[in-house]
């Protein structure tokens, strides 16, 4: 049982395969913790730029930089504040959110477990083509078409469901929240769609067939295998497209009216977002003005991070159902 | 209570791959039925087709009749659905489902057939565990993950969840192989106390096992390499091991082939 296994050389493999990793191991050892190292000093040496950079206009700021509702940086009293931009990034990404998740997880599911094998082959394609469309273009569709586009259905809502403060507003626009939040999530459905399908697609069979022989239908078969063994896979690209949205710059740049209210409106003319804050003003901007703007680049990062850090601790939380030990 | 089942010309393909040929036999209700034979004979083929679970492989069908109390299984107007809902299926590794608890395991099943209420589908959890011989092992833990218990465990938990939906016939495909002896004895002791309520029909490689556990055994072979799987020769358990009508037979269960 124990017999020594011998090389050609003489020595034994154990021997062998010792002496292989310090000729192989050590060299690609160091390289990558030299890759990682690096990594983590020109991330640092840009955090302390962004820093430096923006303490300077901070100390210039007249109004509270996390309370104030305007972007006035560039005057001889300057006077800005994130609070407008900040709720207009999160509110019009989780919009985007909210009406993305549903069809792209719809979609995913068709072409993983409906679509005939043909079919789902052509959508699988055309979703990752759609992923690697340029924002711009997105952008540029969503002011010369959706925007215009949108006025009869914002309208609509408008009149019957104006009740609602979602709704609510005096004058309804094209050029809204609703109309970025649909580029941001025509955006950023591909990327969740083709996560979610990856992921519905490595569902083992075993599962799938377990829940057939308990007489499941189709629907039963997902509700009880599939969605369940997804769902932390979805939960993780549902956060990267909302990482994206939140960052997203030049669509809805050309889109939202850059106005600094904080309003849960959709329909009237009004938002901004950090991302597209920058993106106007950066031009146009003394060096407090660039400073103010790098700043707000700053928290836009920590709520990104922020967001990802929940979506840990969600996919975390029931990790010993999650299936990955199966 | 249970029903006869009877086979008749039964084919079952794989794309143009043709996997078993002209099958034919009856089982009885109430009874252990074992299917032995060489890998690739065809076995779980032909347990597949008897609840419609072989359909489920693209491009893969059945000819042929499956009666179940007269009724034929693949008739026009059957759903599939409702006969898996008959005819219970155990795999042959333990596939409990990895995001539910014991509990919810045991009870999938009885959420497919409509509402039922707490106390009830508590109940059924239990006898169904108690049915299983798994109750006592668990019952502290209903809440914990199925997959967190040992393999023997979870093929016990993955029975208790086929009979949790009283299903008149359980389907076993090699039920033992990925487990230890000990586990196996459990299981077959398991099966002998089943057989008053369900019809089992087993697939296993182990001889032993067959002749331990089953009334009747049907040997399963290859007519020639490349051809379909056939029934050689089904009889009772105890004619087949000492005394088989068929020298093919003879020789497979004592080890001179397969
Ligand atoms: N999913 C499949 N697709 C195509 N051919 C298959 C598939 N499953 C089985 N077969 C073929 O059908 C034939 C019978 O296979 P089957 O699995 O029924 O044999 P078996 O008797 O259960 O073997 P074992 O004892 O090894 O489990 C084999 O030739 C096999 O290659
Ligand atoms: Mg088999």
């Amino acid at each position: 049982m124990a017999a020594t296994v011998h090389t050609r050389d003489g020595g034994s493999a154990l021997g062998r395969s010792a002496s292989r990793r310090s000729r192989g191991e050590t060299p690609f050892r160091y390289a990558s913790t030299g890759a990682g190292i690096l990594l983590l000093a020109i991330m640092a040496a840009i955090a302390v730029f962004l820093v430096v950079e923006a303490i300077p206009a901070l100390r210039a700021n007249t109004g509270g930089f996390f309370t104030t509702q305007t972007w006035e940086p560039n005057a001889t009293r300057p006077s800005f504040g994130i609070a407008a931009l900040a709720f207009g990034t999160v509110f019009s990404a989780l919009l985007a959110l909210i009406m993305a998740v549903p069809v792209a997880v719809g979609v995913a599911l068709f072409i993983s477990h409906y679509a005939p094998r043909r079919l789902a082959g052509v959508l699988g394609y055309v979703v990752d083509l759609l992923a690697a469309v340029p924002s711009v273009v997105y952008g540029l569709w969503g002011i010369t078409f959706l925007a215009p586009f949108m006025v009869g259905p914002s309208n609509f809502l408008h009149d019957h469901l104006g009740f609602i403060p979602l709704f609510g507003g005096d004058i309804v626009a094209g050029r809204s929240v609703l109309t970025a939040s649909l580029v941001l999530a025509v955006m950023i459905l591909p990327i969740i769609a083709a996560i979610s399908r990856e992921v519905f697609l490595q569902v083992p069979r075993a599962h799938e067939e377990a829940a057939l022989a308990l007489g499941a239908t189709r629907w039963e078969v997902i509700r009880m295998a599939v969605l369940p063994y997804g769902r932390p896979g979805v939960i993780s690209a549902a956060m990267l497209g909302l990482g994206r949205a939140m960052g997203e710059t030049i669509a809805v740049a050309l889109i939202f009216q850059a106005t600094f209210d904080i309003s849960l409106r959709i329909l009237t003319p009004q938002g901004n977002s950090i991302a597209a804050n920058i993106a106007n003003r950066f031009g146009e901007a003394t060096q407090t003005g660039r400073g103010a703007l790098i700043a707000s680049g700053l928290v836009l990062f920590v709520i990104t991070l922020l967001v990802n850090m929940g979506a840990r601790l969600i996919v975390a939380r029931r990790k010993e159902f999650s299936g990955a030990a199966a | 209570m249970s029903q006869q089942i009877q086979v008749s010309g039964l084919d079952a393909y794989y794309g143009r791959h043709k996997a078993i040929e002209d099958i034919s036999m009856t089982i009885e209700p109430n009874t252990i039925t074992a299917f032995i034979g060489p890998s690739g004979c065809g076995k779980s083929t032909f347990l597949r087709t008897l609840n419609r679970m072989h359909e489920v492989i693209p491009g893969a069908r059945v000819e042929g009749k499956v009666l179940l109390d007269g009724e034929d299984l693949y008739g026009p107007g059957v759903e599939p659905v409702s006969v898996r809902r008959m005819i219970g299926m155990v795999f042959q590794r333990p596939n409990p489902f990895p995001t539910m608890s014991i509990y919810e395991n045991v009870a999938a099943g009885l959420r497919l057939n409509g509402r039922r209420s707490k106390s009830e589908v508590d109940g059924i959890v239990e006898t169904s565990l108690k049915g299983a011989n798994l109750w006592n092992e668990v019952k502290d833990r209903l809440g914990k993950p199925g997959a967190g218990l040992s393999g023997g465990q979870q093929q016990r938990l993955c029975i208790a969840r086929a009979i949790a939906v009283r299903p008149e016939v359980l389907l076993m495909d090699e039920p033992c192989s990925a487990l230890d002896p000990i586990s196996t004895l459990a299981i077959e002791d398991l099966m002998a106390e089943l057989k008053s309520k369900f019809t089992i029909i087993i697939v296993t490689h182990n001889m032993q096992q067959a002749a331990r556990v089953s009334d009747r055994t049907a040997f399963f072979n290859l007519a020639g390499q490349g051809q379909p799987g056939r029934v050689i020769e089904m009889d009772d358990t105890s004619r087949i091991f000492t005394n088989p009508s068929q020298k093919a037979t003879e020789d497979y269960i004592t080890g001179r082939f397969g």
